[in-house]
């Protein structure tokens, strides 16, 4: 069932991949603003280029996390799949997995344009990726699930990044800290600590939202 | 199949806001019987069909169909029953044959069926033509796909000729004798009176919610 669910999930992205690109261009833009904001002083550019890209996603993220939700609402197609009956929690997994590998990709495009506006490149590229991966999964799970919430209300662009933002400090807070160290050097290894914290927050956010889901989505 | 996936509701009630859709209706549909709904915009038609099948829960009153309460054992109801609903249930950025596929893969069934059921709803040629270039007729009849891909014990129909040319309505005639022949329960729900009554055995009038006349199909007058 969940392989039938990310399949659907992952031909509807495919379907609608111009957004990527939109969504790629929005975060980009952000990262450039912010550079902005600091001026061209490039020791502190480099000091809050993982906060900066970490603001990027994550206003990023709530322009995919709402798009996820629109063509389920569109026709009832969600509905539909309750209906016949698909698992609830299956529905919720395999959007919320597609929607961690877009914020995945999408933090991983961000990182050249991070590397050429705030000079803050990384040796530790691996390192660098699965941060991203650990902390796209920390937004995907809460923002699929408050995605499904504010779906059917008329003010929902406001009111997901309203009920997700509070949710998911720690995770942002232990993703612009691991970040950020991996950029500006770890000499006491402190990344470690950072990564197993927000592995922690990724895994209780996981399991509660896949819990919660089919209280959202049932009437 | 198993044709004693009959119908039993008891003071059903349903309600949106302060407005009671579904006032006080009690009926028993046996199994394998065509049951024609009728009444005027806002009888309450949609509700009724949409409680049976578990789209909304009832505030009042029970249904059980084949045996299985609506609420409380939602999940076996589902696996009998299959709605065509106002909503088509569709994917407008995919094709009619990733439609059906998605559908076929979360009932755990071979996509094998999908290319003959869109041939049988007159969409073969259409098959790989993303469904935002449908016209309402042809969501239409992809929707009757969707609903014959589940095989159901239970189809509610709610306006099945709606938006649909005549051979269309042929075809929905013919569905739901093919349908009434395996030993599906039946319930659409229609405006089209004279041309239902043909198809189905018994019909029953709604009005504000409640029954207003309850017979045989054959008696309704046109």
């Amino acid at each position: 069932m969940l392989t039938a669910a990310l399949r659907k999930e992952l031909l509807l992205q495919w379907r609608s991949r111009a957004q990527f690109m939109a969504v790629f261009v929005f975060g980009a833009a952000a990262l450039l603003l912010f550079s902005f904001a600091v001026g061209p002083v490039a020791e502190l550019l480099r000091q809050f280029s993982a906060g900066f890209l970490w603001l990027g996603l994550l206003l990023s993220s709530t322009l995919t996390l709402a798009e996820s939700f629109h063509a389920e609402m569109e026709n009832r197609a969600m509905e539909g799949l309750l209906l016949l009956p698909a698992n609830p929690r299956a529905l919720y997994y395999g959007k919320a997995i597609a929607n961690w590998l877009q914020l995945t990709l999408l933090g991983i495009a961000l990182i050249p344009v991070m590397v050429v506006l705030y000079d803050a490149g990384t040796t530790r590229i691996p390192m660098l990726i699965l941060v991203i991966a650990l902390g796209a999964a920390g937004l995907s799970a809460p923002g699929t699930l408050y995605a499904a919430m504010t779906a059917q209300v008329r003010s929902k662009q406001t009111l997901l990044p309203l009920l997700l933002f509070p949710l998911i400090v720690p995770a942002l807070l232990a993703s612009v800290k691991a970040t950020s160290l991996i950029i500006l050097g770890d000499p006491m290894n402190q990344v470690r600590s950072w990564i197993v914290l927000l592995a922690s927050f990724d895994a209780i956010y996981w399991s509660l939202c896949g819990l919660l889901f089919e209280k959202v989505v049932e009437e | 199949m198993d044709a004693s996936a009959g119908i039993e509701a008891q003071n059903l009630a349903r309600r949106y806001g302060r407005r009671w859709a579904l006032a006080d209706v009690s009926f028993n549909l046996a199994g394998g019987a065509v049951l024609m709904l009728a009444g005027p915009n806002g009888s309450g038609k949609s509700t009724l069909l949409r409680t049976i099948a578990t789209a909304v829960r009832p505030d009042g009153g029970s249904a059980r169909v084949g045996g299985f309460d609506v609420v409380t054992e939602r999940e076996d109801v589902r696996k009998l029953v299959a709605l065509l609903s106002h909503a088509s249930y569709l994917y407008d950025s995919l094709t009619a044959r990733e439609n059906l596929s998605i559908v076929a893969d979360h009932l755990g069934r071979p996509r094998t069926n999908v290319a003959g059921l869109l041939d049988r709803v007159g969409l073969g040629r259409r098959a790989d033509d993303v469904v935002a270039t449908f016209s309402a007729g042809m969501r239409k009849r992809l929707s009757f796909a969707r609903v014959l891909l589940q095989e159901p014990r239970v189809a509610l129909l709610d306006e099945p000729y709606g938006q649909l040319d005549p051979e269309g309505f042929d075809l929905v005639d013919d569905v739901v004798r093919e349908l009434k022949a395996d030993g599906t329960t039946v319930i659409f729900a229609t405006h089209q009176l004279e041309r239902a009554a043909s198809s189905a055995d018994e019909a029953l009038l709604l009005e504000a919610g409640r029954v207003a006349w309850r017979g045989k199909a054959s008696e309704v007058a046109v």
